[in-house]
């Protein structure tokens, strides 16, 4: 248990002395994961909507094919993304293997799947005679779509928070695609990793307790947005 | 923001709304690609350095590369996995050199010409250790082979923590069990298919022994119940070498990158750098330099 305390105590002492390597390694996290759930969601709205409204052949298996992605494992995820991304593979050339770029995509498969399934399960606890009413008090495509997105807000902004969670905590895809690269791919969750391989437990525990912190914030932030206007 | 929204404003107040997400969206997209590749818009090519995990973990890298990359220009993308996968990846042109630390293995691919132009850069020796009360007795054994040892291990049953990764360290392992002549397996033997450093917190756990490099030993053993039990055996050297690609059959690796970069690894500044490497932190150094020795036996 001492670990625990000492460790504790680094992670104070890293975020007080502003420990530039630690802030570089936070920042990069909050922007790779940012970027992943920020795709996700331009991405993962459309489909997830299109899904909950749409009717079409196919639309079952797709949904299922939805609901299984929301628990891909992030490890399969880097596997697929390393063999697209190698230079023997068809992405190659690219050279986008071993930066933050490959793991910005790495995540956003990983997230993308989790908004989508969210969103779609928004989408549909709105009862479909909401919908019908609105059509008949005259509303345009598109004010129906936007107006039921404001009514699925609440769940949205939960899927913004998984998907965003998912990732930022995510460390096989993370690793393989990015290398976990000192000062270019090295994230809160591969650093961790890393700190414990060499047996630097307490850097270690310091890093876990950045990241839980981090996590924190961004959904507290993200609750408030969500709560603000709750009834 | 606080007052209420009319109906009739609705088409309106969607066409403001609706970019705020999309721009935020935007904002990020840019961050992402802001992060591509911190020094690619310098004119050299990166280069890709697929290395054991031992030069990692241990520092060493954090080293070396940054003395490269000021003395070239070339930005490097150094990529800390196993032995085996490093040549993997070396092989089939996903990397541009590979520094690795398994001889027999190296001369395989040298073999087929996959890899080519392999250099000695440096040694240092493998370890065997065990739990303090060394329940199978390696300490009293009169003579300090690293082969009988493990036989002896073998035949009491002592519990054996095992790599299990095609890492440097695992195909050395298997190499000694081949010369005790002993097929490993059963209930005494443990395999943990990770690093040294979590396999020797395992072999602490379960009271076992396991064969470390002395770099990553020496960086635990103040929290592992594990001691050195067996020594200086010559066929526990530890003995890296750097390679590259073919670049014919692997026409995507940056050529001139990696030859740079395998220059430089055997050069004095980086041997020199290899020779200091650890000394303050240790006490010892966690690696002996070889450019242009021998080739040892």
């Amino acid at each position: 248990m001492a670990l625990v305390w000492d460790g504790l105590r680094q992670a104070l002492g890293l975020l007080a002395g502003g420990d530039a390597d630690v802030f570089g390694i936070t920042l990069r996290s909050l922007e790779i994961s940012g970027a992943a759930t920020c795709l996700s969601l331009l991405l993962g709205i459309p489909l997830g909507v299109a899904l909950a409204l749409g009717r079409f052949p196919g639309r079952g298996l797709a949904i299922s094919l939805v609901n299984t992605g929301m628990g891909l494992p992030p490890v399969v995820v880097g596997l697929f993304v390393s063999i697209l991304l190698w230079r023997s593979g068809p992405f190659g050339f690219l050279e986008w293997i071993y930066t933050p770029i490959a793991m910005v995509l790495a995540q956003l498969a990983i997230a993308a799947p989790i908004v989508t399934g969210l969103t779609l399960a928004a989408i549909q606890q709105i009862p479909d005679r909401f919908r019908l009413q609105m059509r008949g008090l005259g509303a345009s495509r598109g004010q129906l779509l936007w107006v039921l997105l404001r009514e699925a807000r609440l769940p949205m902004l939960a899927a913004a928070m998984a998907g965003f969670g998912g990732v930022i905590s995510e460390v096989g895809a993370s690793l393989m695609v990015g290398g976990n690269i000192r000062g270019q791919t090295r994230v809160l969750t591969t650093a961790t990793v890393l700190a414990a391989s060499k047996g630097n437990f307490d850097v270690a525990i310091a890093l876990s307790v950045l990241l839980l912190a981090i996590m924190f914030l961004v959904n507290a932030a993200l609750t408030w947005i969500q709560q603000r206007r709750a009834p | 923001m606080g007052q209420p929204r009319l109906a009739d404003r609705g088409r309106q107040g969607d066409r403001t709304r609706w970019p705020a997400p999309a721009v935020a969206g935007l904002v990020l997209l840019g961050l992402g690609l802001r992060l591509a590749a911190p020094g690619d818009g310098a004119a050299a090519r990166a280069v890709i350095l697929a290395t054991t995990t031992s030069t990692q973990d241990s520092g060493l890298l954090d080293v070396l590369v940054p003395l490269f990359e000021r003395r070239t220009g070339y930005p490097v993308r150094a990529v800390a996995v196993g032995t085996g996968a490093a040549l993997k990846l070396g092989a089939d042109g996903n990397a541009d050199v590979v520094l690795v630390h398994a001889p027999a293995l190296e001369r395989e691919y040298l073999g087929t010409g996959v890899l080519i132009d392999r250099r000695l850069v440096m040694h240092n020796d493998f370890v065997l250790v065990g739990p303090p009360a060394d329940p199978a007795g390696i300490r009293r054994r009169p003579a300090g082979r690293a082969a009988g040892a493990l036989g002896q291990i073998a035949r009491t049953g002592s519990r054996f923590v095992s790599r299990g990764d095609r890492s440097g360290t695992h195909l050395k392992e298997q190499a000694l069990w081949k010369a005790a002549g002993v097929v490993p397996g059963g209930d005494w033997y443990v395999e943990s298919g990770q690093g040294m450093g979590a396999t020797l917190t395992i072999a602490s756990e379960k009271r076992a022994y396991t064969l470390t490099d002395r770099g990553t030993f020496l960086a635990f053993q103040k929290r592992v119940e594990l001691r050195i039990v067996l020594e200086g055996d010559p066929a526990l050297a530890n003995v890296y070498h750097v390679l590259r690609p073919d670049p014919v059959r692997a026409p995507r690796v940056n050529v001139a990158g990696g030859r740079a970069l395998e220059d430089f690894l055997v050069s004095p500044a980086a041997q020199a750098t290899i020779e200091t490497f650890g000394v303050e932190l240790y006490g010892a150094p966690l690696f002996f330099p070889d450019a242009g020795k021998p080739e040892p036996k």
